[in-house]
């Protein structure tokens, strides 16, 4: 599978997401500057975290609006593969490829810390490492990761199948306690109707090597690499 | 502003009548107000060192390791691998207390700047923060406004905060300090000075526009507080993290040619020590057309653009010939680049605006004739050394270890931590709070690097000497304590008003501490800064000698982190004759602050360090903590906290009170875990280092040798509390 990642001004995660998928992959992912319009024959696009120019105006609304983006549907209307994390995540939302908003964290804070993630289906592309059910632990980092959407497009991202991953305790259990941001319905992470585009706030590129305190998103990107 | 310039004036601006009398005889004519704001920036306290340059000389700053000691923009050292780390710590007290979000971003801003302008990519962020007293009711808003501001930067840029530390005193109550550390990574062959050179090369400025933001910035910093302070409000900058991102990643493009000659950020007094100081050092002439600087504002003037301090700016000489390629560069990260000007033959620094000559100064003597001081000093007392025998516990272990596990200076920081990003870039080995010092990997190598910050300003006011010496020996040993070989410091030294000669001797003592012990330790001064005049109303802050401590393991996998595991000895290391002086038990529990501070012994020093690291290098060690503020009871319940894993605790000698023994503050000491205690006493006898077993780790509970048992659960709970707590009670300082 042939990754790149995408690089808006203010993106700052797009080290971790190369070393992530390097030692998944075997190889270097492409690196691609979000003036670019050809993504050529990528299989995957990855759009990391960060902060795009600034978002000083709602997080992801410029980068949703750069030229870049054009390039992204098309590979999403091919059927081509999307991951987009926090930053990337909000980009997703901004630019109607995935459904609903990621709203200021209850709490009105930065939040920096692990968090364990549920989940919810491994019959995709992304999680098919993983067990349905199984919690794994990953980084959290970000102000606005509190995900909403009206009652309709939640019962209807249930209903389809389409929530990847929820906030939990270590054990799996929903609690206000373990959504620290406050996400409708402790959503963590959602996918297209084609289950091709990932959207998560977590890092789970910040947790693939021991060294750093756990590989609990490695997984992620083993089930990438063997699609 | 059309006032005459007289002495008047410059008094205003921060400078003597005798400091004017010498700008007249410099430039032989009145000068001009933009010439009279030049010599008031580059000779004020902030920017020309007049009162602490004569002390700071007496710090040791060569090593073999040493690349660049002070005098640089940031210190420079050799970690190996071809690479170098540069790293540099830089106070934002006075902007911080006047509006505490942005003075604390720009502050985090400002010393980003003077890293990666070296070359380096920053790859850590470290703070020092110091606040007034929790029950004054401005110190909330302050704290959780720098907490906000640092996480704000720092989190956009992308460059992960890592570690810091935090202290409470109501001598802090007008005058919080924040201290801001940046580490960064460059080729060792590649690394940018500031000296310009090359008569005739363009002088091209790059980054955001000049406004009126943050004018006379650096002479705010070189004077006391107030009650009116808040009216200078508009003398503090605003902060632009996403511009920063974007000059670092342009920057660190163009360094990757050889465009570039010469390269300084304009921090403060911005375009004037910037120009000023590129030129002096490379002792070539500057002419600057300011009408070729980007404005943000219509109808600035030429004093207006020479002091402004907006930020997120910077300085280059570049090559002609490369001069087109670097604009390339910076107009695709949409950044703003300008020839302002060029290097000339003059030794002058000329400036030309609309056409006009608003200033023409000789640099020769504006470096040289500055400002020098030597003032007069006043030395503390020594106090008196307590006898713990004598200090009646009416409390016991277990009711002192509740009270002081959930004291302001003792509890958790986490919910401080918890707004900083401190992952990001993939390769955070230990975070805050997991290890005495942050562990940072380096991309792509085995090799680490561990950083910390440190000082205790109890101890510096009680005996400012052996206060010094001790914030240097507690990096040191906070270094050593998760196995790397510590390397070099970064100062910042935070005192009050250098005109009190009580001051300056707290100033010189503390140097003369600092120096002993950074040439005993073999770990040397590359880079520092000086703020004075922190004092408000015309108190002091407590004499706080913030010290960054860099050390690197060759082997990053080799790291311990303070977390204790099940089934182990806990040996502590290092002789307790039981020092309450100055204790947080003695503070906290008797509400008295006296006595001598615990001695620093540094032959002692080393040989306990020296003992501990090949022991963690060799793997004998699976968990240790520093044995600081609180004593050994508090050591033990961080590392239980930590893990979650409990500790049956023995008795102690019978030659030492209990509470002396558990909460006295005797130095180098640490706290370590091993399979087999025994052996590792034996070869601690060998080695001629005291050791001692002093419990066994496991179950849930810490158990004391009073027979008193506290849950780890329970202490967590009152470990977490205060933060959380204090902060919902709302923002009393809010008007």
């Amino acid at each position: 599978m042939k990754a790149g990642i995408v690089i808006f001004p203010g993106i700052n995660r797009e080290r971790d997401m190369a070393i992530a998928l390097k030692q998944s992959f075997g190889h270097e992912p492409r690196m691609i500057w979000h003036k670019e319009t050809d993504l050529g024959d990528l299989d995957l696009v990855v759009i990391p975290g960060g902060f795009s120019f600034g978002d000083y105006l709602r997080c992801g609304a410029m980068a949703a609006r750069s030229p870049v983006m054009r390039a992204i549907h098309d590979h999403a209307v091919r059927g081509g593969y999307i991951l987009g994390v926090c930053n990337g995540f909000q980009i997703l939302t901004e630019a109607d490829m995935l459904p609903g908003a990621l709203l200021r964290n209850a709490s009105l804070r930065f939040l920096s810390m692990d968090c364990h993630l549920r989940v919810e289906r491994n019959d995709t592309v992304f999680t098919s490492r993983y067990q349905i059910g199984m919690t794994f632990r990953a980084v959290m980092a970000h102000g606005d990761g509190n995900y909403f959407a009206d009652g309709e497009t939640l019962d209807r991202l249930e209903h389809q199948g389409l929530v990847a991953f929820r906030y939990t305790t270590p054990t799996g259990a929903i609690t206000p306690e373990a959504n620290r941001n406050g996400s409708a319905r402790s959503i963590a992470g959602i996918l297209s109707p084609n289950r091709r585009i990932l959207g998560l706030m977590p890092h789970p590129e910040d947790l693939v090597d021991p060294l750093m305190g756990g590989t609990g998103g490695k997984p992620l990107f083993d089930s990438l690499a063997a699609a | 502003m059309t006032r005459e310039i007289n002495q008047e004036l410059a008094r205003e601006f921060g400078l003597s009548a005798e400091e004017y009398a010498r700008v007249l005889s410099i430039m032989g004519r009145t000068p001009s107000l933009t010439e009279l704001g030049v010599f008031s920036v580059m000779w004020s306290e902030h920017c020309s060192y007049k009162s602490s340059r004569v002390w700071l000389k007496q710090l040791p700053t060569k090593q073999p390791w040493v690349i660049h000691g002070p005098g640089e923009n940031a210190g420079v050292v050799d970690i190996g691998d071809g690479l170098a780390a540069i790293f540099k710590m830089e106070s934002h007290n006075h902007p911080s207390f006047i509006e505490p979000y942005q003075g604390a971003a720009t502050g985090v801003g400002g010393i980003l700047r003077d890293v990666f302008t070296m070359g380096a990519r920053p790859i850590a962020n470290l703070n020092a923060l110091r606040f007034g007293s929790p029950s004054n009711p401005v110190t909330k808003r302050i704290v959780d406004g720098v907490v906000r501001g640092i996480g704000g930067y720092g989190n956009c840029v992308g460059v992960p905060t890592v570690g810091g530390e935090i202290n409470f005193h109501p001598a802090y109550d007008g005058n919080p300090l924040v201290n801001a550390m940046t580490v960064g990574i460059a080729r060792k062959d590649r690394i940018f000075l500031s000296a310009a050179a090359g008569v005739g090369n363009p002088v091209v400025y790059v980054g955001s526009k000049t406004g009126r933001d943050g004018i006379h910035g650096a002479t705010m910093a070189s004077a006391e507080f107030a009650a009116d302070s808040e009216e200078k409000r508009p003398t503090v900058q605003v902060g632009d993290p996403f511009t920063e991102k974007l000059l670092i990643e342009a920057c660190l493009e163009l360094m990757q040619t050889d465009a570039i000659v010469a390269i300084q950020d304009m921090g403060a007094a911005g375009l004037t020590s910037s120009s000023v100081e590129m030129a002096g050092k490379g002792n070539v002439g500057i002419s600057l057309n300011l009408d070729m600087v980007p404005a943000r504002e219509t109808g600035m003037t030429a004093y207006e653009f020479m002091l402004s301090e907006s930020q997120e700016r910077m300085l280059m000489i570049l090559r002609p010939d490369r001069q087109e390629l670097a604009r390339g560069i910076f107009e695709k990260w949409d950044l703003d680049f300008a020839v302002i000007g060029e290097l000339t033959d003059t030794g002058r620094l000329t400036v030309w605006h609309g056409g006009k000559l608003e200033a023409d100064i000789p640099l020769a003597p504006l470096n040289d004739q500055a400002p020098l001081y030597t003032r007069p000093t006043i030395e503390p007392p020594k106090r008196e050394k307590l006898n713990p025998a004598r200090i009646e516990d009416r409390i016991g272990l277990t009711g002192a270890l509740r009270k002081l596990i959930a004291c302001p200076d003792l509890c958790s920081r986490a919910w401080v931590w918890d707004q900083y990003d401190s992952t990001v870039g993939g390769q955070t080995v230990k975070r805050p709070g997991a290890a005495d010092a942050a562990v940072v990997k380096l991309e792509g190598l085995s090799r680490g690097l561990a950083l910390t910050t440190d000082c205790t300003p109890r101890y510096c006011l009680a005996d400012p000497e052996m206060g010094g010496a001790q914030a240097v020996a507690e990096a040191w040993r906070n270094l050593t304590a998760v196995g790397a070989r510590p390397l070099a410091i970064t100062d910042n030294m935070n005192f009050g008003n250098p005109e009190k000669p009580e001051i300056m001797g707290q100033f010189a003592a503390a140097i003369r501490g600092m120096a002993a012990a950074c040439d005993a330790l073999a770990f040397p001064v590359v880079s520092g800064n000086v703020s004075l005049y922190n004092e408000t109303e015309r108190r002091a802050i407590l004499p706080t000698p913030a010290i960054g401590g860099l050390g690197v393991l060759d082997d990053v996998t080799k790291a311990v982190g303070l977390a204790l595991p099940p089934w182990l000895d806990l040996v502590l290391i290092g002789a307790t004759a039981g020092w309450l002086g100055q204790s947080l038990w003695l503070r906290e529990i008797t509400g008295r602050e006296d006595g001598a501070p615990p001695p620093v012994d540094f032959t002692i020093e080393r040989a306990n360090g020296d003992f501990v690291r090949t022991r963690i290098l060799d793997g004998t060690v699976r968990a240790c903590h520093d044995v600081s503020d609180g004593g050994v009871l508090i050591a033990v319940a961080e590392m239980a906290m930590a893990s979650g894993t409990g500790c049956r605790l023995i008795t102690h000698p019978r030659d030492v009170p209990g509470h002396a023994f558990w909460f006295g503050e005797d130095q180098a000491r640490y706290l370590i875990a091993v399979p087999d205690g025994v052996a590792l006493i034996r070869a601690a006898d060998t080695a001629g280092v005291p050791a001692m077993r002093i419990g066994t780790s496991g179950g849930k509970d810490l158990t004391l040798p009073d027979g008193g048992t506290i849950s780890v659960d329970e202490l967590r709970g009152l470990h977490e509390r205060f933060f959380p707590s204090w902060m919902a009670e709302g923002m009393d300082g809010e008007t």
